[in-house]
């Protein structure tokens, strides 16, 4: 594959070391090239980038709040197409709280109405940018700080939302799943929605090692691992077709990923065989698996 | 130029279509429907060339306006009550961000009790975001601000989106004869929105809406103050350029029968026509009555208002919002710039009806005050 040399997403910015957003957000834009505008929903992508009179942003970027990313996309869509600039990207960043929690509304409907624009979701599973605070894409089983393990806690209770299929619900022509850790995989699923006409999104799994407690030169393992062990399942949906991008040679257990991480340590057996138990399902579910 | 006889609602809605904005993303709240519906009609008949964004929700209208407002095209919303207060965060961004969007906010109540009919706590509540706010008597003041409107805008020495404020129901929904200038009136007047910087534009990236943290916030801010106070001599300018090309003018302030006034009555929108004939009727019986109405708010004209009331006469002012504890948004800003013995009243609030009868009563009440602050037309 081609990769574009040139930096869209400059470095110097001040994201934590290892920071797996920026990883993400640097090959998808290598993946589109100049001729975007991106829009970032509040968070710490839009925070670690853009502290004035500084950007990293080489291409054209806006930000206004945290609930309305997809709205602001579509007024810039609506303006561009008004000046004849059909051809321009637009991506849309939000994070997993700006995303399948307080920007859900404005997501939805920006799908709903088939804006063209490409929604790229990086999820590092938790409120990262206020200090790891439990979204409604957390975990079952992961320690934040408004989902403690404690006593009579053993962390987050629910399992993460299943945003991926609640856009392809909207009846969108793409959809996809990714992994940080899967450069060539994302860099062609966010190819292929600049190409689709319509709304596209991408859920991008971001290992965190702040918010999840591992050492900063382990967050592209920490997504291999997120990967071979079917906990994230990397695919596609292109205009209904459902495919499997990435399929694992050898199914890992999902403790190799889980004992990695901070957030995980006080799980019992039970819990951990709660979560592989999870993972089955969910692997047979999307065909990895028999 | 026609005369039509139309709602201000569909004024306004004439009004944008004359200003020919690319983008209007919209919402629809009662008692601005009216706008929502004439603006998609125009664009489905093909007499408006613009991109109609039908989002879910006014939050969205105004995070969608500043978009497109950031890319530097024209761009026209409208809201009310409940929709403007829940856009409230974005409606600070968009001042803060400095676009030019124009909004009609058709004044309404806010919950609770839920109640659909005309009070202007609405936009009151939005007075600090820094946006420009004009408030009209009649549907011919309310297409003629509009035009008005983006021109102070776009002004490069302003870039401070424009609130153009007019009462539900009683200016919406109720029709007079409204004077339409021609589209090439217009196209003179108002000519197509030139950027300085087309911000969102690839061959030119800059990034809008940054983090700025305690070593820029404040000058962010006070550039805001700043282009405010220039802003005044901005909206008289464009109001002369009006006068001079349509015959209509209205100030920033609008006196009527002040000169030898012994109580001046202060108001803003549409019951300043009631309280005119209050006036004219009370000045056929010898008393001295006058009124000071205000129609821009933000800024507010407080040379203009001074020189007004520099006269012994005291101040009875009527407002349609409420502070609690402290009385109506106007009486607290005036009393606080002038030195005359001045009462304010709390009017209307949730559409109750302000009769001519009530107008008297503040009068006699102003002559022989009780209270600084008294609710009118509250039932015994």
């Amino acid at each position: 594959m081609d990769i574009d040399e040139k930096e869209y997403l400059a470095p110097g910015h001040r994201a934590c070391a290892g920071c797996g957003a920026t990883i993400g957000v640097r090959l998808a834009l290598k993946a589109l090239g100049e001729n975007t505008v991106a829009v970032s929903a509040t968070g710490c992508l839009e925070v670690v980038t853009t502290p004035y009179p500084e950007t990293a942003w080489e291409i054209p970027w806006i930000h206004v709040a945290f609930e309305n990313a997809s709205a602001v996309a579509s007024g810039v869509e609506e303006a561009l197409k008004a000046q004849g600039k059909e051809d321009t990207n637009i991506l849309v960043i939000g994070g997993d709280g700006g995303t399948t929690d307080i920007g859900m509304q404005s997501l939805s409907g920006a799908m709903e109405r088939g804006q063209n624009i490409i929604y790229l979701c990086y999820d590092n599973e938790a409120y990262m940018n206020t200090g790891i605070q439990r979204s409604s894409s957390t975990p079952y089983g992961a320690s934040t700080t408004t989902s403690p393990a404690g006593k009579n806690s053993f962390g987050e209770t629910r399992h993460k939302k299943n945003m991926a299929m609640i856009m392809a619900s909207h009846g969108i022509p793409y959809v996809a799943t990714a992994s940080i850790s899967h450069p060539t995989d994302l860099m062609n699923k966010v190819k292929k929605a600049a190409e689709t006409k319509g709304p596209a999104y991408i859920h991008l799994l971001q290992p965190c090692a702040t918010g999840w407690g591992f050492k900063t030169s382990d967050t592209v393992k920490l997504g291999r691992l997120a990967v071979q062990s079917h906990l994230w399942v990397l695919y596609e949906i292109d205009h209904g077709e459902f495919k499997v991008t990435v399929k694992p040679a050898k199914k890992i257990p999902v403790t190799d990923y889980l004992n990695m991480q901070k957030r995980f340590k006080h799980l019992d057996d039970q819990h951990k065989a709660n979560i592989q138990a999870y993972v089955d399902s969910q692997s047979k579910e999307l065909g990895l698996t028999d | 130029m026609v005369k039509k006889v139309i709602s201000s609602a569909e004024a306004i809605s004439e009004a944008v279509k004359l200003a020919k904005p690319d983008v209007i993303p919209v919402y629809p709240i009662t008692p601005q429907t009216k706008i929502s519906e004439k603006l998609a009609e125009y664009v489905a008949n093909g007499e408006l060339n613009a991109h109609y964004i039908k989002v879910e929700s006014e939050h969205s209208a105004m995070s969608a306006s500043i978009g497109a407002s950031g890319t530097g095209v024209r761009v026209f919303t409208a809201t009310s009550s409940q929709g403007l207060a829940y856009m409230h965060e974005v409606v600070y961004a968009a001042a803060g961000m400095r676009m030019p969007i124009v909004m009609a906010n058709a004044n309404r109540a806010l919950s609770a009790p839920i109640n659909i009919w005309n009070d202007q706590q609405d936009s009151i509540a939005e007075r600090d975001a820094g946006w420009l706010q004009i408030y009209a008597e009649t549907g011919q003041e309310a297409l003629d601000t509009t035009l008005q409107a983006y021109k102070i805008s776009e002004n490069k020495d302003i870039l401070l989106p424009t609130m153009v404020c007019i009462d539900g129901f009683i200016l919406t929904h109720t029709v007079d004869v409204v004077e339409i200038p021609t589209q090439e009136q217009v196209d003179k007047f108002l000519p197509q929105y030139e950027p300085e910087h087309a911000f969102l534009d690839p061959k030119d990236p800059m990034s809008i809406g940054t983090l700025a943290d305690t070593e820029y916030y404040m000058e962010t801010r006070h550039d805001i103050e700043k282009a405010q106070q220039k802003a005044l001599k901005v909206i008289s300018d464009v109001d002369n350029e009006f006068k001079d090309q349509f015959g209509r003018g209205y100030g920033l302030i609008e006196e009527y029968k002040t000169e030898d006034a012994e109580i001046i009555l202060v108001a803003m929108g549409s019951i300043c026509g009631t309280i005119k004939d209050v006036i004219d009727t009370e000045r056929s019986n010898g008393q001295k009555i006058g009124l000071l109405r205000v129609r821009v708010y933000r800024p507010l004209p407080i040379e203009a208002i001074k020189q007004a009331l520099k006269t012994d006469a005291k101040i009875a002012i009527l407002d349609k919002n409420v502070s609690f504890s402290i009385g109506g948004a106007l009486y607290n800003e005036i009393k606080a710039i002038i030195n005359n013995p001045t009462y304010g009243y709390i009017v209307g609030l949730g559409g109750r009806d302000i009769t001519p009868e009530q107008i008297r009563e503040i009068i006699e009440k102003t002559k022989n005050p009780t209270k600084d602050v008294e609710w009118i037309g509250l039932k015994e």
